[in-house]
């Protein structure tokens, strides 16, 4: 039989607020355990929570991203249950009323087409803290830094078909977030993790199948792959005649399976109700108008800008404008130079180079925007050649100069990469090597004319170790004239 | 010295007739020598007492003293104290030394009040009789074989037995104003959001406000003078302007409608009752003011909605009482369901854990439309009783109880006939509104021991002023409020 494969995501993402959504604690990550946590993040009895405006603004500034429905009364309500992490006993989130409605985002497939997913919600709630199991004997500990950190759950319709559709819609919402610089989208440290609906159906049948929920995947490529398994037990099971039961699994990411952590039969009924300790959250078009004023230009705008202004190819924009912070450095670069097409050659090579060879982020790379597009004007004006330009760029990445862009013209200098154009300066030197090399001299002779060009490539080569900033083209062409000469 | 109001105390010590050291002692003195009867103190705090006292005394001689600069108080267990055991008279919270001050703590404390302790209460306050204390039964002053009320049942013997001339309580379906009647005193429940509830551990959050217990209307309007205040910590604190609520206890109410629900004038009341409230309401209109019967045609509706929504809110607010963090943890937990589960079971009484799952069950799934969400719409309907009413009077009263103190034990088999007890309290709690019981009579119980019938005093949104006005005009013209009991005079 043909199936038909049905996903839905639920990410969760926190924002970067400084401190927690109820609290005044700072939510700073890597903090010696329960050293952020206050007396309302603990839950003590008589403290009452106080909404922190600041990630009302940011959920509102997501909405108003995917273009959805902004909720001008959203209201908080409990979710109870009892585990050790969560200390109040319940989780205060959003169940009837959600700041962020319907909305839609759109993911780029592999053959260079778009589709539209639609976001049914995005509702603000707290964090749990987190459970320790290591280090506690049979007992285990808690660090509440975690507990009240502030997440905007994003829920969208069951309407991806593959999991790489999924992937995308992922890698894509991670762009929205840290474009809008609402969540630092550090998958490593769980700023953004992802909760997989999966389900199949005989292809044509309008209701869905049973799903299954992969909780907590927290990678790009562990998306995939965790559907990907997913979808092919349930296909095993259901090719066999069986049937999926409707539970919560765990991806293991080195067994690459999905294996069962609870069935929703026993779940908890969480009795929401209304938190009467938080007012309804009450916005008007004013307070919308004013954020949507501060949004910035969204990864799908910018990348149909770089194809339409700046002609790159749409792979190129797709790829420059996949990250606010390397969008941004290319920019900068492209800027300074005033050339989109040769920063984002560089950016793709050199600069993306260097940072998997060190394994940083783009922020954290010692040579700057700026000085890269300063490399790039003195390429374009002949005073570096390509590779010494290169040799500078590596340098700076490795830490030499001052950080500053003028750095750069003494650091050239010092270490000898000023392109040499000068033909008389360049003949010097090729007399020179020519003297140096007599028989390299008899054995080019010696070849046949129509192979001479290739038994150049040596006296280029000496040329160049003898100055190393000798403008390429200047040599070729004083070295076939000089060689001409002899013969 | 115990006879003593708050007026009059801060009077004396700006007048120098006594230190705040001197009245301190011999207020603690009084409540060692007494309080073993009554059991009114979970705590009593004398030693940081005495070090509050001296330092009033040296702020004063500093010439730096306000009105309640070294006058002698005590707080309701349920309000959080810095380093001081707040156990919410449950056996849950017997260990919680809170790490905080409650913010009516902190506002008492910087006005430079004296605290004697903390006071007995129902657990969590849960309970009309006092009875549900871990530590122990109330006794009431003028009968001790009798119930104070409930949940603030210590805040009000003590401020009976004259252990104390104020403290702070807590009400959320009658918490104030029913103890305050049985024990003859002066109780006032401010409007939701007028006093802060950071620091006051929830019950049902919705519901719960703070207020005061004092022997006259003038001593409750000097103590709210100090609790009410807007706090940024509490999202459901009202910012809205406080005023001297000592400045207009004087005024005139002559002109002023008072309303007289005929719902809350039954059949099943006894006459003598009714007399007594009558006879107060009179006195009222001696003074001026006219009478008007009204209806609050949805009265019958407060107390099923109360007890869908206390118990909910209850029920979530509890849960952080979980045996992880603070609190009560059993022996030996095999594993966090044994540890949740024993932890709970052993820390909690029988109203409590009652109550738990009432509003647990009402809020699953399946019963929360026919529960929790029709107990609210009945809300609204009960408070627009109350706004249709208030376009045509100024104040409403009414008996605060439909019976006076009980014997103890009477009630605790029959929860129903204990939540019946605040069958003229509730619906205030339900609409936000503050209410006041003032001292307006008295029965004579069987063996011959007089007891307090309270009248309750209900006010528009906010104005508190003038129920705090009608109260202490009342208590200028007649004397109630004067009487103690017969040993304690």
């Amino acid at each position: 039989m043909e199936w038909e494969v049905v996903i839905g995501l639920e990410i969760h993402a926190q924002l970067a607020t400084k401190s927690k959504i109820f609290s005044g604690a700072s939510t700073e990550y890597g903090a010696d355990a329960n050293t952020q946590a206050c007396a309302v993040d603990l839950g003590l009895p008589g403290v009452l929570p106080v909404f922190n405006e600041e990630a009302l603004r940011m959920a509102v500034k997501f909405g108003l991203a995917i273009d959805a429905e902004i909720g001008k009364k959203s209201v908080f309500d409990r979710k109870n249950y009892f585990y050790p992490d969560l200390p109040k006993g319940y989780q205060t989130t959003q169940l009837h009323h959600p700041i962020v409605g319907m909305g839609h985002i759109d993911i780029e497939l592999d053959d260079g087409s778009t589709r539209r997913i639609n976001v049914t919600r995005a509702h603000l709630e707290e964090d749990a803290g987190k459970s320790v199991h290591e280090g506690f004997g049979t007992m285990s500990g808690i660090d509440l830094n975690r507990a009240g950190t502030p997440l905007v759950e994003i829920v969208s319709e069951p309407e991806m078909r593959s999991a790489k559709e999924a992937a995308a819609y992922f890698r894509k919402m991670h762009s929205i977030v840290t474009y809008l610089g609402i969540c630092d989208g550090d998958l490593s440290q769980g700023s953004m993790r992802c909760d997989c609906n999966v389900s199949l159906r005989p292809k044509g049948q309008e209701e869905f199948g049973t799903r299954t929920e992969i909780k907590n995947v927290n990678s790009f490529r562990n998306v995939e792959r965790a559907i990907e398994v997913e979808i092919e037990r349930q296909m095993d099971i259901l090719e066999d005649g069986g049937s999926i039961t409707q539970e919560t699994r765990l991806y293991d990411a080195d067994k690459n399976e999905t294996r069962s952590m609870r069935s929703k039969e026993v779940a908890n009924d969480y009795r929401y109700f209304p938190c009467p300790d938080l007012l309804p959250v009450i916005i008007d078009d004013n307070y919308i108008e004013a954020v949507r004023e501060t949004l910035p230009e969204l990864p799908d705008a910018k990348r149909h800008r770089f194809v339409k202004d700046h002609g790159l190819s749409t792979t190129e924009a797709a790829v420059l404008a996949s990250s606010r912070d390397l969008a941004h450095y290319f920019e900068t670069a492209a800027h300074a130079a005033n050339d989109y097409k040769l920063a984002a050659n560089w950016v793709q090579a050199d600069v993306s180079a260097a940072l998997n060879r060190l394994e940083i982020s783009v922020t954290e790379l010692a040579a700057t925007a700026e000085q890269l597009g300063r490399i790039l004007v003195l390429i374009k004006d002949n005073t570096l050649n390509n590779g010494g330009a290169k040799e500078v760029f590596n340098a700076l990445v490795e830490g030499k100069g001052d950080g500053s862009v003028d750095c750069i013209d003494s650091l050239i200098d010092s270490m000898g990469l000023k392109q040499v154009s000068d033909t008389g300066a360049i003949e010097a030197i090729v007399d020179e090597v020519l003297a140096n090399n007599q028989k390299l001299v008899e054995s080019y002779l010696a070849t046949p004319v129509e192979k001479r060009g290739k038994a150049m490539g040596p006296f280029i080569g000496q040329t160049r170790k003898a100055a190393k900033g000798v403008n390429p083209q200047v040599v070729m062409e004083v070295l076939k004239k000089k060689l001409s000469e002899l013969g | 010295m115990h006879n003593k109001t708050i007026a009059q105390i801060a009077r004396d010590l700006a007048a120098g007739e006594y230190s705040s050291v001197e009245i301190t002692q011999s207020l603690l003195t009084r409540i060692e020598q007494l309080d073993k009867t009554y059991n009114s103190f979970i705590t009593v705090t004398a030693e940081q007492a005495l070090a509050q006292a001296k330092a009033a005394d040296e702020q004063r001689a500093a010439g730096n003293a306000n009105a309640w600069t070294g006058v002698p108080m005590a707080h309701k267990d349920i309000f959080c104290t810095n380093g001081v055991l707040t156990s919410c008279a449950s056996k849950m919270l017997s260990n919680f030394v809170a790490p905080y001050d409650a913010t009516v703590v902190s506002n008492f404390n910087q006005a430079g009040a004296v605290s004697l302790g903390k006071l007995n209460m129902d657990e969590f306050a849960m309970g009309s009789s006092n009875e549900s204390s871990y530590y122990g039964g109330v006794k009431n002053p003028w009968d001790i074989e009798r119930v104070p009320g409930g949940s603030s049942g210590g805040s009000a013997a003590a401020v009976a037995a004259r252990l104390v001339p104020g403290a702070t309580a807590t009400d959320t379906g009658g918490s104030i104003r029913q103890p305050a009647a049985f024990c003859g005193i002066t109780g006032l429940k401010p409007t939701y959001g007028r006093v802060s509830r950071w620091g006051m551990i929830a019950f049902a959050s919705s519901l719960d406000q703070g207020g005061t217990m004092t022997r006259t209307a003038e001593d409750s309007a000097m103590m709210l003078n100090v609790m009410a205040s807007f706090d940024p910590k509490d999202s459901t604190c009202v910012d809205q302007d406080i005023p001297d609520y000592t400045a207009t206890l004087n005024n005139s109410i002559e002109g002023l409608t008072i309303g007289l629900p005929k719902e809350y004038f039954r059949d099943d009341l006894s006459a003598e009752m009714q007399q007594q409230v009558r006879d107060a309401i009179a006195e009222f209109e001696k003074m001026g003011a006219k009478v008007k019967e009204i209806s609050l045609p949805n009265t019958h509706l407060a107390i099923p909605a109360y007890y869908v929504v206390a118990p909910a809110e209850c029920s979530a607010n509890l849960s952080r009482m979980d045996g992880v963090r603070f609190g009560h943890r059993c022996e030996n937990p095999q594993d966090i369901n044994d540890l949740y589960k024993r932890s709970r079971g052993e820390g909690f009484g029988e109203e409590v854990k009652r109550r738990i799952m009432v509003g647990a069950y009402a809020l699953s799934a399946g019963f929360y439309d026919a529960y929790y969400k029709q107990a609210q719409q009945v809300r609204r309907l009960i408070k627009n009783d109350f706004v249709e009413a208030f376009k045509e009077v100024d104040v409403i009263m009414s008996p605060t109880t439909p019976s006076p103190a009980f014997k103890a034990g009477e009630k605790t088999s029959d929860p129903v006939a204990m939540y019946l007890e605040d069958i003229f309290t509730i619906a205030l709690n339900l609409a936000g509104l503050p209410g006041m019981s003032i001292p307006c009579g008295q029965v004579a119980a069987e063996g011959g021991n007089p007891l307090p019938v309270g009248l309750q005093l209900i006010g528009n949104y906010f104005d508190e002023a003038r129920l705090l006005n009608l109260g202490h005009q009342f208590q200028q013209a007649t004397d109630w409020h004067q009487q103690a009991p017969a040993d304690l005079a």
